[in-house]
């Protein structure tokens, strides 16, 4: 109980400080929605190959993009970690009686929450540009993926950022991984136009659990069973990157 | 009753760093204790070692009456911590950091609310409460720093080199500052330094620190005092034939005698008795003098006295 409060105060402080930086939320603002743009134009006859489940690819598009918002703003999530460990900020709340999960977990649901927030602006468009994705039940779940895809990444991303302590190598990192992940995915195009070795390969990737996850709903061609697996898949990498966090945490606090 | 008990510590970081090589000292509840030293001295590992941060390889620490290593969270209940590193958000204001800080120690919200406003008053930064941390100077930061410490009104606060990195003139206003707090709030105190004059200013009883070890322990002035009083500098006149050493040396309650050039250095205990006398004796012997000068020791000297070493330079070698 203690750990929850704590975890909700910490991510507060992460969030307002966020709010007050007006070019980073421009920034994230207007980048999703510049996708959302870019890709319908650049794709929009990719739809005739058929395999989309629809014949307008905003409609496939839009759930793809709020995963990719949600998985890049995730596995960037751990230079907040940096800043706060250079600054001192973390060893002060460390001689405080915090539970010390909630130092991490602050962080990590801060990346969730300002995923989700994206994943809302992000189906809002794509309504303007004609995508329903389901309606409500349809854009719980892409929400929910968002969420979960996101906490995942940023799981991984502060237990790297715990372990190297170093900007230079959390950039290095979270660009290695961004773009592989991202096309080892069915995210901008369907699964029967990818080859079948990356198709097998994408059966690994948290990225194609979440897309997969949040189109269940607001596509035809999944049943609930099988977009509930995606989702409790997601929800244990969630559960396994935020242990390697805390695990990372402890042995940064060992170091000390 | 004793707020700070620390019996042998010992930490070495890789194979070896030896940062605390049997470190003992005490410090009496309701003062201020200086640790002083160069820096890598160990006076910060000492420091993190006392707020349950680092665990010490071997060796024992009571903070307000609580083993650190047996029970960390009642330790942290008990004390405030102010590191060398600032630790408050720069991007938030300094009411949002003190209320974050109290709700971090278990306090309730009117409670945290009044209390931020008292300290916020006792800083001088009432003006400034609801302004980003980064726009404050970096004497208002560094006073925001040692607030957020006492949010939760603790029994001992640490402030690892609480003036580092100020100007001159907030040096001096921390000074005031922390003098009437610990005057005030009844607290104990720890505060490290490399500043000697800082040490001698702020604190009840100093304990010099070199290379992981305290060399010495005691009340500033009683350190100074040990150190045969204090140092008479005569500078000779003209032509002087070298028996002023001489005629300087038989004298009573006077120690160390030498010359360097023109000038006569003499240890005395008590300089102004001794004054007259040496320069009367000069007098008779025929001897001119130029100028005289009468210099209490400093805390400088005791480190030197005690360590064999230039504090300065061992300053330089730990950065």
């Amino acid at each position: 109980m203690t750990t929850i409060v704590q975890t909700l105060y910490l991510c507060a402080r992460l969030l307002r400080n966020l709010a007050r930086q007006p070019i980073w939320i421009a920034v994230m603002v207007v980048q999703p929605l510049f996708w959302l743009l870019l890709y319908s134009q650049l794709f929009r006859r990719i739809t005739d190959l058929g395999g989309f489940g629809t014949s307008q690819y905003i409609d496939y598009l839009t759930p793809g993009v709020a995963v990719m918002t949600a998985f890049f703003s995730g596995s960037w999530a751990g230079m907040s970690m940096i800043e706060d460990l250079d600054r001192g900020v973390v060893e002060r709340f460390l001689a405080t009686p915090a539970r010390r999960g909630a130092v991490v977990f602050g962080h990590i649901l801060q990346s969730s929450i300002v995923a989700t927030l994206q994943a809302v602006l992000i189906l809002l468009s794509g309504l303007v540009l004609g995508a329903t994705n389901g309606g409500i039940a349809g854009w719980l779940v892409i929400l929910l993926a968002s969420f979960l895809v996101a906490g995942g990444f940023a799981g991984l991303s502060h237990g790297i950022a715990l372990l190297t302590r170093q900007e230079a190598s959390m950039i290095a990192i979270a660009q290695f991984i961004g773009l592989p992940l991202l096309f080892f995915s069915s995210l901008l195009i369907a699964r029967n136009l990818i080859p079948g070795w990356m198709e097998t390969l994408s059966l690994l990737n948290p990225v194609e659990w979440a897309v997969r996850a949040a189109r269940g709903e607001a596509l035809p061609g999944t049943g609930w069973d099988e977009m509930a697996a995606f989702l409790a898949l997601l929800a244990a990498f969630a559960a396994a990157t935020g242990a390697f966090a805390t695990w990372a945490f402890r042995s940064y606090r060992h170091a000390l | 009753m004793d707020a700070i008990v620390v019996d042998g510590l010992e930490k070495t970081y890789g194979k070896d760093v030896r940062a605390l090589d049997g470190l003992s000292f005490t410090v009496q509840e309701g003062t201020v204790f200086g640790l002083l030293g160069p820096n890598g001295a160990g006076k910060s590992t000492t420091v993190r070692v006392l707020v349950t941060l680092t665990v010490p390889d071997a060796g024992r620490a009571i903070v307000a009456g609580t083993d650190v290593m047996e029970s960390p969270a009642a330790v942290r209940r008990a004390i405030g911590y102010v590191p060398q590193a600032s630790g408050v958000d720069r991007e938030a204001t300094g009411r949002e950091n003190l209320v974050l800080q109290g709700r971090l120690q278990g306090m309730r919200g009117p409670e945290i609310a009044r209390r931020s406003d008292e300290l916020l008053e006792l800083f001088g930064l009432a003006e400034k409460a609801d302004a980003l941390v980064k726009t404050y100077s970096g004497g208002q930061k560094r006073r925001l720093d040692v607030a957020t410490g006492l949010v939760h009104r603790p029994q001992v606060l640490f402030l690892d080199e609480p003036t580092t990195g100020l100007d001159p003139e907030a040096r001096a206003a921390m000074w005031e500052e922390l003098s009437r707090l610990a005057a005030q709030e009844r607290l104990t105190v720890l505060l490290t330094t490399h500043y000697l004059e800082e040490a001698d200013r702020l604190a009840e009883r100093v304990a010099i620190v070199s290379r992981g070890r305290i060399v010495v322990e005691g009340a500033p002035d009683v350190l100074k005092r040990q150190l045969r009083g204090e140092l008479v500098t005569v500078e000779l006149g003209e032509h002087h034939d070298g028996k002023a050493t001489g005629i300087v040396e038989r004298l009573e309650d006077v120690h160390e005698v030498s010359v360097e050039g023109r000038r006569l250095f003499a240890r005395v205990d008590r300089g102004a008795q001794s004054v007259p006398v040496i320069l009367g004796a000069l007098d008779s012997g025929g001897v001119s003098v130029a100028a005289v000068t009468i210099s209490r020791p400093s805390l400088d000297d005791v480190y030197l006295h005690y360590t064999g070493r230039d504090f300065r330079s061992d300053d330089e070698a730990g950065t």
